[in-house]
């Protein structure tokens, strides 16, 4: 059985879109329509989530998914509490347990959980009592399923529909938890041709089983896409002898203005942040008109409303 | 209770005569989803009015959302014109407990603060559970608890009602 549903199929925890239907991704799509509404009025707030208390627990720092967890939950009238736990600081497993204990015990409706371990926030979610709700916000390179979802929002807004979609995902998919949650996305919701292009050192040994086509060249797996993805190229991977050097990999798989003509010209071009300008994306491709990563960010907070009403309500 | 309910047309034609000598041109029709919308768009047309129609979902302001959770399909909100200071006319298909029109002006006043709100229903069945009365009905009628009355609309837009 799927952890993150209830008996009766509703979505109780989000921690991976891995193995979520069809009809509960797009019930979250839709719902953050709906909200999309509430960020442009007077009053930027609906009163769904009065009295609820909701906990941002970011083990491992960020700015911009944080940032946007906290809006979401301030719109939908939460109470949020933010805490900046570093990992250093913990002894992991046990320690992990003492903080959300302690948390419920006042009374928490909701914990965000952000970890550099895979499945941390699946270990919180085994653990917490039945009426409390957890939402991955990134874990180790499992997944990061809301910024998956909030891609998908991106692509159905400027794309209407996932059917006829050629989409490419760019750059390091081995170390990226984002790749993995838009790759299940992406195959979930009916995208016919899904491909990954990168070094084989930054791509997963037998990838192809996700359901993509694997490229290693921009010029072959670029050509004929409707939307490419690119993915943040991390620094620590050029100490680790991955790549030779950020120059070399910009001018292999950096996106540049004459490599993205290679894809259909009204190709969209997205990232989840923060950006390597010069490394995987040239400054002319990321603010250009064919550029939505600002967007991505807006629909983010709406993205995270539906699935904190949602899981809210369930 | 009688044995066939009317038409709601023509219910809607007698509403519609009902609000015309009110009508200012700062009035503003706005219907609530679904059945409101239908029975606003009606009158937007008969009173053939110059103001843009809005639309409200009032899902993001139920007060059973702790208890039943958000409805399955939420429609976008739709108020294209600024509320501030106008006078709004809200429509609902049927008034019972008054918490949706409660709700409804909730939601209004997160988007300005509107001059005046009058109330028009198509339906009122009673059993109200708050302060809340129409100014414009269609019909009064007492339901039964254990009976629902519903307002549809069929594929070339026509609008019945039924008891079930």
């Amino acid at each position: 059985m799927n952890p993150q549903l209830t008996e009766d199929g509703k979505l109780h925890h989000l921690l991976t879109l891995d193995g979520l239907p069809r009809a509960i991704l797009t019930q979250i799509l839709d719902t953050a329509e709906s909200f999309m509404d509430v960020g442009e009025r007077e009053v930027k707030k609906v009163p769904l989530l009065r009295g609820k208390s909701i906990f941002n627990l970011f083990f491992e720092p960020s700015t911009r998914t944080r940032t946007t967890f906290e809006i979401a939950a301030k719109r939908l009238s939460a109470d949020v509490v933010n805490l900046n736990i570093s990992t250093s600081s913990q002894s992991k497993g046990e320690a992990i347990l003492d903080t959300v204990d302690n948390l419920s015990a006042m009374h928490a409706d909701m914990f965000i959980v952000r970890h550099s371990q895979s499945g941390a926030a699946h270990f919180i979610a085994r653990h917490v009592a039945p009426h409390i709700s957890v939402v991955n916000a990134g874990d180790g390179r499992h997944a990061h399923p809301t910024q998956g979802l909030l891609d998908m929002f991106t692509i159905r807004r400027y794309k209407g529909a996932f059917h006829n979609l050629r989409v490419a995902i760019v750059g390091d998919v081995l170390h990226s938890r984002v790749a993995r949650s838009q790759i299940h996305a992406l195959t979930t919701l009916g995208v016919p041709e899904v491909r990954v292009i990168g070094p084989k050192t930054l791509l997963p040994v037998g990838i192809e089983q996700m359901g993509v086509k694997v490229f290693h060249t921009m010029e072959a797996g670029l050509k004929g896409c409707d939307v490419v993805i690119m993915l943040r190229l991390q620094n620590e991977r050029m100490k680790s002898a991955r790549l030779p050097s950020a120059q070399e990999y910009f001018k292999f798989f950096g996106l540049t203005s004459e490599k993205l003509a290679l894809a259909k010209p009204d190709a969209i071009v997205m990232h989840p942040g923060p950006m390597n300008r010069g490394v995987e994306i040239d400054s002319a491709v990321a603010d250009g008109p064919q550029s939505v990563i600002l967007p991505q960010v807006t629909y983010g907070i709406a993205v995270r409303m539906a699935v904190m009403a949602l899981l809210a309500g369930n | 209770m009688p044995d066939s309910l009317p038409d709601a047309h023509t219910l809607i034609t007698q509403l519609a005569d009902a609000i015309a000598p009110t009508l200012t041109p700062e009035t503003y029709i706005v219907g609530i989803h679904t059945g409101g919308v239908w029975v606003a768009e009606c009158l937007h047309a008969l009173l053939k009015s110059a103001q843009p129609l809005g639309t409200l979902d009032i899902s993001f302001y139920r007060d059973d959302f702790s208890r039943i959770g958000l409805h399955p399909q939420v429609k976008p909100s739709n108020l294209p014109f600024d509320l501030e200071g106008r006078d709004i006319l809200l429509v609902d298909d049927v008034l019972h407990s008054g918490r949706t029109v409660r709700a409804a002006m909730n939601e209004l006043f997160d988007y300005g603060r509107p001059a005046t709100i009058r109330l028009a229903v198509l339906i009122d069945r009673g059993d109200h559970e708050l302060p809340i009365r129409p100014d414009f009905v269609g019909l009064t009628l007492n339901v039964p608890k254990h009976q629902n009355i519903n307002l549809s609309r069929l594929d070339d837009g026509h609008l019945t009602l039924s008891l079930a």
